[in-house]
């Protein structure tokens, strides 16, 4: 298992320098440069900041320093439009929240998505079934940024349960409606797998097998069926993953809820680079690190696979 | 008593297409401590028909009929009385050890939640118990290999654990359902000695479903030859070997390749098996049978005894069939598969064509069965 | 929104199957396909999206850049859908005309759907059967590179191109068809690995068939299923993914518009009482999302037929 591990780290630590690399390379190659924004600098100006974020230096130290200062301090410098302001510190603003609503979207979509799926295959063509089946073909056109204005219209227009905005650690009445935005539609993709899944491996050799046992229906879904049935949707969570982390976006938009997704497309639309930059890498280090989970995960169910 | 009676049973699929009538109307009786062997190609009903015995039929399959065990009625019994037969007193073996033992588990724990399940022993103690059945069944070093994977052991040792594991609670009855077909030839010979070792042994009942003559001829007392989902032939091994009165029974025996006469070529039953979702109206075999006769393509036979012991469903007279006069040479690329689809290819093929000619090709007569 | 890995595997698994038993599945799958009434819903949706996209522009009283004077500054209570003054989907909040905004809409999402599920379809295509066609190390490097890819963030990195470049129509449909080829690469090259090594494939290249017919022959024909398929649904992803990117104000630019755009301006100005700014463009985009996943998910049942 060690090796295992050791192996898939192989390949994703050098991915994430290609990132960082790659960032940076498309960062430099922008036409115009950081600082060519709708305000004309005067030249002088210009001339020192671009020695002060060393953009005078030739490319390839650049990027050394640049991953130098990413990897071994986990600094990702100044903002290039607030210099008073580091990327660091913009991350640690918004990364708690977006880790609080984005976690507990997750586990409410693996749940209740799986636990949906499973009831569906068990009770195949039965209202359940239908349900989860009618659910999730519904779920699949109500992306969050169709989600969120449905859920405010509904629940802070019309009937003024909820805030429609805004964030606070201690009052989860600002975090329902994110979580219900960001997980519906995965909750549904995961609902569909699970089902799908299930009820092919409800209908495999080995389950006749235990059933052939004397086994109790229940014994023989929860000790033969649930491993095999969950193996594509744990490869289904990586790509989950990453899709809620872009999700979240919209819903740092649309709720101003004040997570990461919130300082990325302000520094879009700013041309901040440097935050754009550090954000994207942040994402890309959690989806490979993720990645190296679900792999490992994966693995650990499935004997069949060599480490 | 008989262990098992089959009364009537009969098994049809819901497809989205068609119905499917995999088995019709079946009469067996298994006795306690003897073999049946089933016989019949790919597709005949065989297989769906011990499904439908141990309830263990796919979702759109529905059984009807009856099926007695020990006295009880166990067809569409309460899953819960099922349960309690189920690897208790009627265990059995699947055609493919590879996808019928669950990959994601040490064999160890697949056995052993067999004992603790019926009999409510301990885990530790469950394992040992399967560590001796392993033993039994000649596998090596079944101390240390039972911690294994199913992927880890080979075909022929994945097909002991299979045996093994149905073993373990000394079951009455033993279904093998095809339990040499996906081994190689060397392998197979091995487990049917090791299932005729074990039956003597524990003194169990076994059906031995199969599509191989051979198979049935070492190792039952008594055999029915399945076609179209219907018993055509029924009886025991020895006088069917000897004078087969079936047409699909004498196919069969006729395309077991034989080393004991030179001349003999090997000779397929021309044709392919009926589709069942959409049978014909008559004897099944008849598109592809060599003593087909009027009456036959629109009057399925019913099986009858026609001496002690023995039963037949043919409209050809046992002493043609034993005389081998064909009435006509069966087309050899007849379709029957859709007979209904193109009303005409029913009436094509009744008219006997190369009447002469189907004589010579039908062979000599196979007697003697080694 | 998700299209399941499982099912393309088991719908490329079958076309291997028929192809090396030498029937066409086709046949089979097109009676199928018009019994199946989800997907003839579908269609049906389409055509008449399609129509709209089209022909709709013919019957708009108003060019969707003119404002409307007299609905402006109060667009709640004047510029309500009506027949009457001509703006059949009302105005938007600025008195501009929402039924010809909706249709200029309409004709962007499904272009960029379409050409972005095109250019997926066609670079995952290429990549895969070369991959797996020329096989062993150039296949490995190929296949790993794709592993690497999977695992970056896309729409960020779709971003940072918006940004750095210029928000441009023909930026959006690279990037957008771009980052979706991953998966139908796997696929296409998981099938060519198994069809190039059969006998009939071998026994074409031992007659001294070229490399180019057998491709042509008798891998492309087996490909043409799954290809169908993902087509049709990756076009509805596609579309997804611009209504995101323009729903953050990143995509399509003014005055050009499409569903996200829309549904963000609709989502925007809900407060004022103007839901029908949000409820058309949204209309058209979930009826249109059902459509192709309904022909889509109809032409995989019909091509790989399961008791489900």
């Amino acid at each position: 298992m060690f090796a295992f591990v050791l192996r898939r780290l192989a390949v994703a630590i050098p991915t994430l320098l290609l990132l960082i690399v790659f960032s940076f390379v498309l960062m430099h190659l922008a036409p115009g440069g950081p600082f060519t924004g709708e305000r004309a600098l005067p030249p002088q100006v210009l001339a020192n900041l671009e020695a002060q974020y060393g953009l005078n230096d030739p490319l390839w130290l650049q990027i050394w320093n640049y991953l130098v200062s990413v990897v071994v301090h986990f600094d990702f410098g100044p903002s290039f439009v607030y210099p008073d302001r580091t990327v660091n510190q913009l991350i640690a603003n918004g990364f708690p929240v977006t880790l609080t609503y984005g976690g507990l979207s997750f586990l409410a979509a693996v749940i209740f998505g799986v636990s949906l799926g499973v009831v569906a295959a068990i009770w195949h063509n039965s209202w359940v079934d239908y349900l989860a089946v009618g659910i999730s073909i519904g779920a699949q056109v109500l992306p969050n940024f169709v989600m969120a204005p449905l859920l405010v219209l509904v629940f802070t227009l019309w009937y003024r349960l909820l805030p429609g905005g805004g964030w606070s650690f201690s009052d989860p009445s600002f975090w329902v409606m994110p979580v219900i935005a960001l997980a519906t539609s995965y909750m549904a993709s995961i609902a569909r797998i699970t089902r799908s899944s299930m009820l092919e491996v409800l209908g495999s050799n080995h389950i006749r097998t235990a059933r052939a046992k004397g086994m109790p229906e229940h014994r023989v879904i929860i000790r033969h069926a649930l491993k095999p049935a969950m193996l594509p949707v744990i490869s289904y969570l990586g790509p989950v993953f990453v899709s809620m982390i872009t999700g979240s976006v919209v819903i740092d938009i649309y709720f101003s809820t004040g997570g990461i997704g919130k300082a990325f497309v302000d520094s879009a639309l700013n041309r901040d680079y440097a935050v754009m930059m550090g954000v994207t890498i942040l994402v890309g280090a959690l989806t490979i690190l993720f990645n190296l989970l679900v792999d490992v995960l994966y693995a650990w169910i499935d004997p069949k696979i060599r480490y | 008593m008989a262990l098992l009676t089959l009364t009537d049973l009969s098994v049809r699929f819901a497809t989205n297409d068609a119905e499917v009538r995999a088995v019709t109307d079946v009469n067996l009786t298994v006795n306690a401590g003897d073999t049946l062997g089933i016989v019949g190609e790919s597709g005949s009903g065989k297989s769906q028909l011990s499904f439908a015995i141990m309830g263990l039929l796919a979702r759109n399959g529905r059984a009807s009929g009856s099926v007695m065990f020990d006295g009880q009625q166990i067809l569409n019994a309460p899953v819960k009385v099922l349960n309690r037969i189920r690897a208790e007193q009627i265990a059995m073996i699947f055609q493919d050890p590879m996808t019928s033992l669950n990959p994601y588990m040490r064999v160890a724990d697949q056995m052993a939640e067999v004992l603790t399940l019926h009999k409510g022993m301990g885990k530790r103690e469950a394992v040992a118990e399967s560590v001796r059945m392993l033993d039994a069944v000649k596998i090596p070093d079944a101390k240390s290999r039972i911690r294994l994977y199913p992927h880890e052991f080979s075909g022929g040792m994945r097909q002991r654990v299979m045996i093994a594991m149905a073993l373990l609670c000394r079951p009455k009855l033993l279904i093998a359902d095809e339990p040499t077909t996906a081994l190689d030839v060397t392998v197979q010979a091995q487990i049917m000695a090791l299932l005729s070792d074990l039956q003597r042994d524990f003194g169990m009942a076994m059906i031995l479903i199969t599509h191989d003559l051979g198979v049935v001829a070492g190792s039952c007392e008594r055999v029915a030859v399945m076609y179209g989902g219907r018993i055509r032939e029924t009886g025991p091994v020895r006088p069917i070997f000897a004078e087969a009165t079936h047409p699909y029974t004498q196919g069969l025996l006729d395309a077991i390749p034989r080393v004991d006469q030179e001349d003999e070529e090997l000779r397929a039953i021309p044709g392919q098996p009926p589709n069942m979702s959409n049978p014909p109206p008559g004897c099944a075999f008849q598109p592809r049978c060599p003593y087909a006769r009027e009456g036959c393509d629109s009057i399925d036979p019913p099986l009858e005894i026609f001496a002690p012991d023995r039963a037949r469903a043919c409209h050809a007279p046992v002493a043609e069939v034993l005389a081998r006069r064909t009435t006509r040479h069966p087309d050899t690329d007849q379709p029957a598969a859709h007979p209904a689809a193109h009303p005409g290819a029913v009436a094509d093929s009744a008219i006997p064509r190369g009447a002469v000619a189907g004589a010579g090709a039908a062979g000599t007569p196979t007697e003697g069965q080694p | 929104m998700v299209i399941d890995q499982q099912k393309m595997q088991s719908l490329s698994d079958r076309l291997v199957t028929d192809e090396v038993r030498g029937r066409s599945p086709w046949a089979d799958a097109r009676r199928r396909f018009w019994r199946n009434r989800a997907a003839m819903l579908g269609l049906t949706i389409l055509v008449l999206v399609v129509l709209f996209a089209l022909l709709g522009g013919q019957f708009a009283q108003w060019s969707g850049e003119e404002l409307d004077f007299s609905v402006m500054g109060q667009v709640a209570q004047m510029g309500q859908p009506s027949i009457a003054n001509g703006h059949y989907f009302g105005t938007d909040n600025l008195g501009r005309d929402l039924y010809a905004r909706v249709v200029q809409g309409t004709q962007i999402s499904l272009m960029v759907g379409i050409v972005g599920a095109g250019i997926a379809v066609i670079v995952g295509t290429l990549y895969g059967a070369t991959a797996g066609y020329v096989g062993g190390r150039t296949d490995q490097i190929m296949m790993r590179a794709v592993d690497i890819l999977m695992s970056i963030p896309y729409m960020f990195v779709l971003i940072l191109l918006l940004v750095m470049f210029g928000r441009s129509m023909s930026m959006l449909f690279l990037g957008i068809g771009l980052i979706s080829w991953l998966d139908m690469s796997r696929i296409v090259r998981g099938q060519t690995l198994s069809l190039k090594n059969r006998e009939f494939i071998e026994a074409a290249r031992a007659t001294g068939v070229s490399s180019f017919r057998i491709i042509i022959r008798h891998i492309v024909p087996n490909l043409l299923g799954v290809v169908a398929v993902y087509a049709t649904l990756l076009v509805p992803l596609m579309i997804l993914t611009e209504s995101f990117i323009s729903f953050l104000g990143l995509g399509v630019q003014e005055p050009l518009t499409s569903w996200g755009a829309l549904i963000s301006e609709g989502a925007g100005t809900m407060n004022y009482g103007t839901l029908w700014q949000l409820a058309f463009p949204l209309f058209f985009f979930v009826i249109t999302l059902f459509g192709f996943f309904f022909v889509g998910d109809g032409l995989r049942d019909a091509l790989d037929p399961k008791e489900r």
